[in-house]
Parts: structure tokens; C-alpha cells; sequence
């Protein structure tokens, strides 16, 4: 029951969103949403495994990119729709994640963190080696002009990536009061306290990082025609890695709220200090400020922007 | 005659160089209440162990209800019967303590029924369950709210809410008081009476005494005595692993 | 398949030198890892650390490189002091390493190779030392110095930690404190101060293993990241705190990259190191609790 309303609000905003900035008629907005949104469902994708069930996964690149170039390789054969794309994509990632998660999730959480920090680099290789995609040198994808009802196919890339957004979060928020929810949680908290209470912990692991990597593989595959030119170092680019683990840690781990405010928050300021030129030419320093807060905030608020405000609201409700 | 429920044949278990287990073999039947105990490093948490899956024997078979082990997960044995606690409460402490019990109703319960339990019979049964503890009024806290002796019972509540029909308590009781020992033992003859075997490994003699219908002692790693817990306690060796020579 | 019997000799010797280097890189990781199972995700940013800080007083001073790894050796020590402490503090104590140490190791790992793009950007850097020009040849066999030093002084490296560990009570205690922190405090020495040291020393090691880095070859900033894969591949496989199970791991890493690297390309390499790693965690038996 929960859910239905649930769905029902975020599409509701996600429409209104969508319609305000029509309004405001700004091609740029959509540009830098797009990007938010994106991060968005990575950081709530990533939170399926790391924030439910406490597996770290560094390599949010590689099924990202994944994606893309899954999107890139099948333009290249034909020319489908983006949401066709997508279920590819997601499908490709969800195998991927699901073949290093029975090879790895059995034995303790830091050598699947280890194993995805690898994954990654693996992954590049051998994309930069495959030609078909353009290796090292990259390949370009042509942008259609216009989309038939919407027009700019800026604003449709946009809509793609709300879409999503909304599944996202519906699916994460579906999650957590749920039985699997639970199960996820146990795991989290204790393991072996876990399996000892008849939780299956190997087939739900392997359910939260196909999940998890299905989510980023779609979030990858519009990536191209939003780009037009994609090439590995930007698709594998570090920033992936970090902002998705940073906005749900500085957002808060345990609920849908914290990816979902730490995206918003650190990704349109990112944006905005990308556009302002507040770091001078050096792009780099934007991203030193996101790992600085990412141990700023693993150290000291363990539990996020939301733990701190849950934190206050149980004090004045004591009064 | 019922085959025993419990078959423990030819387990050991080595970590390294050491080892902790060496060539155990135990029947438990139906329905009994064994007491299991030794020093501390004796094995008893590792022989534990081995039987629930959290860890696997190096050598040796477990069967249980007639079924082989070898192989199965935790999670298998706990469906299909065995529940434990641990010596060191292990709770789910980013869940409430009536939440805490949710999980082995939810994975243990529902499973064997095949279909999911209804919400109102989880709160239920979670209200009924930490009631036998004494635990009703810290349903909706949090586990780090809990005193030391609590989590312990917070830990047998959790085991008990598998409905299983083996009920291993490993050291329910250290930090008990006299009153709050005997409302356990109480407890667990109780749900000895409905059918539950129990394994009950403690270091308060009196308690395993007045429980047991059978006694075993381990002493670094191997069984030195099985029998009726009067003879066993009069047992030489028995005297020298506890007192010395 | 036809592989030319020298090239294959070649490579095979340049893999054994090469494992040899692997070795000096991960022993830190041994004791950090290995022994204080402590996951330093980010000892590849202490050596290319390293590695930077032989550039910039190479090209300033004109020192011989690893000199200056065996200068800064303190220097890095203080640093993983510092780490150490701030990591203890923040998590160990709390008894909550897992998932946010990893993020904290992360995060260093990120803000480093971050720093150093910032500072020195993504040119390749590379030192000038009277030995990185010159290749013995034994038969047709080569020998290039620049990889045969940095073997060497890696396998004194080593041998110097093993002594260490095995000789002196402090480091006898470092051995023991992942075993049984118990009896140490039983043995008067306050287990965290040791653990620190040893921490302390295993980022040290980055220092001379930087300095061997940039002497085998040109740095960037973002070399770091091949080496995780790498580092850890070794270490489990070389059986977690063994010095010689590591030398034999990362020597075999080495041949196998090498002869990799020389028919079919070097850009396979990383792909190698993951192979390795996969490998190992299937060989290696744990279970959920599992050490």
C-alpha cells in the first residue's frame, strides 16, 4: 500500500519538476538535471548494496560504463530506442555483477570491495582494447536533432533519466519496509547472526549487487548520446567511483532520503561550481573537495546528513 | 527404537596447527536435555559451531533428523531445525529488539510454511516471545539499550523464535542471577516438555545439573565422559580436568 | 602458437626482476594487511608518493633516487604513523572497520591521486640515475639495470623486515599482536602502540618502493590503481603475513604478467592482475567468518 502512494507522489513531483522547467525554458537546466538525476540512481543503486547490505562496491565505474558501451556497441548494429538500450544495458551489468558476486561473496566483505576496485580496472582494459567500440580513441554518437512531441532531445534524455530516478528510489524505498529489506539488514548488522537465523545470505548478497549493477548499467546507457563523443578515461572516470559512494554516505546510508539528498546536494554543487569556474581550470579540485568531505563525514557522521537531522528530531521530540 | 536426532560421527576440526576438535562422536535422542561442558578452549563453542555450519568439519559426519549435513549452510540447518545462540550475543543492532526476532520468523518460520506470515501474527509472536524472556517492555528499543544479561535473553528469544526442534543455548545464562537462572532453566523445561531437545552448555554446575538427563564433558577438544550427570561428575578425570591434580 | 625461445627467456627474467619489485610493493601491504588486518586500499597512493617525492628531489637536487626513498623512509613513517592514529581513533576503537575504514581508505586513495594530478599533472615524470641507461647482456639474455637494481635493494628490503620481525622484541611483537593482543599486554606492551608502529612501517616501505617505481619506469598519477589488484593478488596469494610466500607470489605475478605484457601487449597487464586475484579468492578457503 505504502508503495503505491509512494510511486504515485514521485511521479507526481517528477511531472511537476519536469513541467516547471519547460517553463523556464532553459536548455542548460536539462543539461546539468541530466547529470544529477544520473547521479542519483548510482548513489541509490549503490546504497541497494552498500548502505542495506553493507558490501562496499568501488566499482560503480565499470558497470556504468558497461552500460554506455553496451549502448555504443549496439548502435553501432542498429539504432534502437534508449529504453531498448537500457533493458540491454541493465541486463549486461545485472550478469556482470551477479558472475563477480558468486565468485567473491563468499568470503568476507573487503575481498569483494577489493575484487570490485579490480573489477574496474579490468573492465577498462578491455574495452580499451575492443576496437568495435573505439578503444582508446573513443567513439562518437550522433545526437538526434529533435524528438517527436517533446522537441529538444536534451529535455528527452532528461525525462529518460527522471524516469529512472523514479523506479530508482521507488524500487529502493519497495526494499526497506520489505521482508527483503529485513534480510538485508540482518546481514548487515551481523552475518552470521544472519544465516544462523535461516537467512539465505549468499542468494540475497547476490540479489542486492545484480540489482545494484543492473540500476548503473542503465543509468550508462543514454550516456553516449548525451556525450556524443565517449571515450574509456571519461567513462571510467574516478568521479563515478567516489560520488557514488560519497552522496550516500554524506546523505545517509540506512534509508531511500540519503542517496537521494546526498545526489541532489553534492551534485548541483559540482554543477554549479563546474559552470561558475569556481576552481579556476582545474576541475580536479572539485572532486578533492568530494573525497575530502567523503572521510570528513566517514569519520565523524557515520550516519549522514540524515542521521543528523534524525538525531535532532528525536531530541525535540523528547521536550 | 527412534533413531537419535542428532549424530555427530568422527568430527574434527583443526585450525592451523591446532586442534580443536579431535574425533567426536555424540548421539543425542529426541526429546533429551544434554548438558554439555568443560573448561574454557575445551571446543564446545566450535563443536557448536560445526554442527550449525557456521563452520565446516574437517573430517566426520553430522546427521540430524536423518538427514546428512555435509554441505548444507547455516541458514539450510536452521529451516531444518537446529537453532542456536551465541555465547557472545550477536544481536541485529540496527533493528529494534522485537525486530530482532522478526528475522527467524520471517526466514526460518515463513519458509517452512511456504507462504509469508501475516504482519499482526509477527507482532504476536514477537510479544509472546520476548514476554517469556521478560523482555516485553524493550520491544521497540534499539539492542545497544539493552543491559549485558538482557541480550543474552534477547539472543535465547531469538534462537526460540525459529521454532526449532534442537535448541542449542551456548552460555545463556553467564551473569545471571540466582532468580533470573532458575526463570531460564524454567523456560527451557518448558519447552523441553512441548518436544524442543535441548543442548544446554553453561559452566553453572547446579544449572546443568538440576536440567540434564545426560552429561558430557569436552576437554581440549576430545569427549572424556558421556553418561548420567551423577556418574559423570564422579568421574576421575572428569574431577582432574576441573580441579586439577 | 609459436613463441621465439629468447623472447620467452626474456621475459621470463624480466618477470622474475619484476616480481621481485612486486614484492617491495606489497610487503607493506603484508603487515598492514596481512598482519594487522588493517585493508590500506590506498598503499598504492603512499607509493606513488613516494615515487614523486624521488622526482622532485632527483630533479632538484640531483640526488640518486633510492637515496631519497631511504631518506624519506622516516618521513613516511611519521605519515603512517599519523594514519594509523586517525584510522584507530575514528573506527577500531568503535569496532566499525569494515565498511567505513574501507570508505576512509578510499577516500585517501582518491584525494592523493587527486593531489597529485593537482600538483603535478598528468605528464609522465621520470628520474635520472647512472643505472637506468645501462642493460648487462649474458648471452642473448637482458639484464637492464633499472630493472635489476630495484630487485635487488627490493630482496634487501625484505630480507631487512624479515630480520627485523623474527630478531627484535618490537618486532616479535608486531608478528604476535595479530595473534594474541592478550598476551602481549601480558608482556607489558601496549598492543595499539605496536600495531601503530607497524603500521607506521609498513607505509614506510612505500617510501623505497616509489623510489624503486620511478626508477623501473615513468609515473603518472593514476598508476596507483593497477597496483590495488596487484597488491592484493600477492598478499592473499603469498599466504597474508609470509615474506617468502610473498616473494614467491609476486615473483610468479611477475613472470606471468611479463610474458603476458610480451605477446600479447602491455595494456593486458592489469587484466592479468585481476585474473590472479580471482584465482586466489577461489582457492582460498574461508567462511563467512573466515580469516
Amino acid at each position: 500500500m505504502r508503495s503505491r502512494t509512494f510511486c504515485f507522489a514521485a511521479l507526481m513531483i517528477a511531472g511537476l519538476l519536469f513541467e516547471s522547467l519547460r517553463f523556464l525554458d532553459n536548455e542548460y537546466l536539462f543539461f546539468a538535471g541530466y547529470v544529477v538525476l544520473q547521479y542519483v540512481v548510482l548513489a541509490t543503486a549503490w546504497n541497494i548494496l552498500g548502505g542495506y547490505t553493507g558490501y562496499v562496491n568501488f566499482g560503480t565505474a565499470a558497470f556504468f560504463a558497461l552500460g554506455a558501451y553496451t549502448s555504443v556497441a549496439l548502435g553501432k548494429l542498429a539504432t534502437p530506442p534508449i529504453p531498448v538500450l537500457m533493458l540491454a544495458a541493465g541486463a549486461i551489468s545485472a550478469v556482470v555483477g551477479l558472475g563477480m558476486g558468486y565468485l567473491t561473496l563468499r568470503l568476507r566483505g573487503v575481498y569483494f570491495s577489493i575484487a570490485t576496485l579490480a573489477l574496474a580496472v579490468v573492465v577498462q582494459t578491455f574495452i580499451t582494447n575492443w576496437d568495435f567500440v573505439g578503444g582508446s580513441r573513443g567513439a562518437y554518437t550522433v545526437r538526434p536533432a529533435s524528438v517527436p512531441l517533446l522537441g529538444s532531445y536534451v529535455q528527452y534524455l532528461f525525462l529518460i533519466m527522471l524516469v529512472l530516478s523514479v523506479i530508482a528510489l521507488a524500487l529502493a524505498h519497495a526494499i526497506e519496509g520489505s521482508r527483503l529489506g529485513y534480510g538485508f539488514a540482518a546481514i548487515r548488522d551481523d552475518e552470521a547472526a544472519a544465516e544462523a537465523s535461516g537467512v539465505p545470505t549468499l542468494r540475497l548478497k547476490l540479489v542486492a549487487t545484480t540489482l545494484s549493477g543492473a540500476l548503473m548499467g542503465m543509468a550508462g546507457a543514454p550516456l553516449p548520446y548525451y556525450v556524443t563523443y565517449l571515450d574509456p578515461a571519461s567513462g571510467f572516470n574516478l568521479a563515478y567511483a567516489v560520488n557514488s559512494i560519497a552522496m550516500p554516505l554524506i546523505g545517509g546510508m540506512t534509508s531511500w532520503i540519503g542517496p537521494l539528498v546526498g545526489a541532489l546536494l553534492l551534485g548541483s554543487v559540482q554543477q554549479v561550481a563546474t559552470v561558475s569556474n569556481w576552481f579556476g581550470g582545474h576541475p580536479e579540485i572539485n572532486l578533492l573537495i568530494v573525497g575530502a568531505l567523503l572521510m570528513l563525514f566517514v569519520t565523524t557522521a557515520p550516519n549522514g546528513i540524515v542521521g543528523l537531522l534524525g538525531i535532532q528530531a528525536r531530541r525535540s521530540a523528547r521536550r | 527404537m527412534t533413531a537419535p536426532l542428532l549424530e555427530v560421527e568422527d568430527v574434527s576440526k583443526r585450525f592451523g596447527g591446532f586442534t580443536a576438535l579431535d574425533t567426536i562422536n555424540l548421539e543425542v535422542a529426541a526429546g533429551a536435555r544434554l548438558g554439555l561442558i568443560g573448561p574454557n578452549g575445551s571446543g564446545k563453542s566450535t563443536l557448536v559451531n560445526c554442527l550449525c555450519g557456521t563452520l565446516r568439519n574437517d573430517t566426520g559426519r553430522v546427521r540430524f533428523d536423518g538427514a546428512l549435513m555435509d554441505g548444507l549452510s547455516a541458514h539450510e540447518r536452521t529451516r531444518l531445525g537446529m537453532a542456536r545462540s551465541f555465547q557472545l550475543p550477536r544481536p541485529f543492532t540496527s533493528l529494534t529488539v522485537a525486530e530482532n526476532l522478526r528475522i527467524p520468523l520471517l526466514y526460518t518460520v515463513g519458509v517452512r510454511r511456504g507462504r509469508h506470515v501475516p504482519r499482526a501474527e509477527l507482532v504476536a509472536r514477537e510479544a509472546e516471545l520476548l514476554g517469556l524472556v521478560g523482555l516485553a517492555d524493550k520491544a521497540s528499543r534499539p539492542p545497544r539499550d539493552l543491559s549485558q544479561v538482557e541480550m543474552r535473553k534477547l539472543e535465547l528469544a531469538r534462537a526460540m523464535a525459529a521454532e526449532p526442534k534442537l535448541l542449542i543455548a551456548d552460555e545463556a545464562m553467564a551473569g545471571l542471577s540466582n532468580a533470573e537462572v532458575d526463570d531460564i532453566l524454567a523456560l527451557l523445561r518448558r519447552l523441553n516438555e512441548t518436544g524442543i531437545t535441548i543442548i544446554l552448555i553453561e559452566h553453572i554446575m547446579r544449572a546443568v545439573m538440576s536440567f540434564s538427563d545426560r552429561l558430557v564433558v569436552l576437554v581440549a577438544g576430545r569427549k572424556i565422559a558421556d553418561g548420567l550427570p551423577d556418574e559423570v561428575v564422579r568421574n576421575p578425570e572428569v574431577e582432574r580436568a576441573y580441579l586439577g591434580e | 602458437m609459436l613463441w621465439d625461445p629468447q623472447l620467452l627467456l626474456n621475459a621470463i627474467v624480466s618477470g622474475l626482476m619484476l616480481g621481485g619489485f612486486y614484492a617491495a610493493v606489497t610487503v607493506g601491504v603484508s603487515i598492514s594487511f596481512g598482519m594487522l588486518d588493517i585493508v590500506n586500499i590506498a598503499h598504492p597512493a603512499f607509493i606513488m608518493l613516494g615515487s614523486y617525492v624521488a622526482y622532485l628531489l632527483n630533479s632538484a637536487l640531483g640526488l640518486d633516487p633510492i637515496l631519497v626513498g631511504l631518506i624519506a623512509l622516516p618521513a613516511f613513517f611519521l605519515l603512517g604513523a599519523l594514519v594509523y592514529q586517525i584510522y584507530y581513533v575514528a573506527f577500531e576503537r568503535r569496532g566499525q572497520e569494515s565498511l567505513r575504514g574501507l570508505a576512509f581508505f578510499f577516500g585517501l586513495l582518491f584525494i592523493s591521486e587527486v593531489g597529485l594530478i593537482l600538483a603535478f599533472g598528468v605528464d609522465y615524470r621520470f628520474v635520472e640515475a647512472s643505472y637506468i641507461g645501462p642493460t648487462y647482456h649474458l648471452g642473448f639474455l637482458d639484464f637492464p639495470l633499472r630493472m635489476l637494481v630495484p630487485c635487488a635493494v627490493s630482496l634487501a628490503l625484505l630480507g631487512a623486515l624479515q630480520l627485523y620481525l623474527s630478531r627484535t622484541f618490537l618486532g616479535r611483537a608486531i608478528a604476535a599482536v595479530s595473534q594474541d593482543p592478550q598476551a602481549l599486554r601480558l608482556m607489558a606492551a601496549n598492543p595499539t602502540r605496536v600495531k601503530r608502529i607497524a603500521f607506521a612501517l609498513s607505509i614506510a616501505t612505500a617510501s623505497v618502493a616509489g623510489a624503486l617505481l620511478i626508477v623501473i619506469q615513468p609515473v603518472e598519477p593514476s598508476m596507483g590503481r593497477d597496483y590495488i589488484g596487484r597488491v592484493f593478488a600477492i598478499c592473499v596469494l603469498g599466504g597474508m603475513g609470509s615474506f617468502p610466500g610473498t616473494l614467491l607470489a609476486a615473483v610468479l605475478l611477475g613472470v606471468v604478467e611479463s610474458i603476458t605484457s610480451t605477446f600479447y601487449g602491455p595494456s593486458w597487464s592489469p587484466a592479468v592482475a585481476f585474473g590472479f586475484l580471482l584465482l586466489t579468492l577461489a582457492l582460498r578457503p574461508a567462511g563467512i567468518l573466515g580469516r
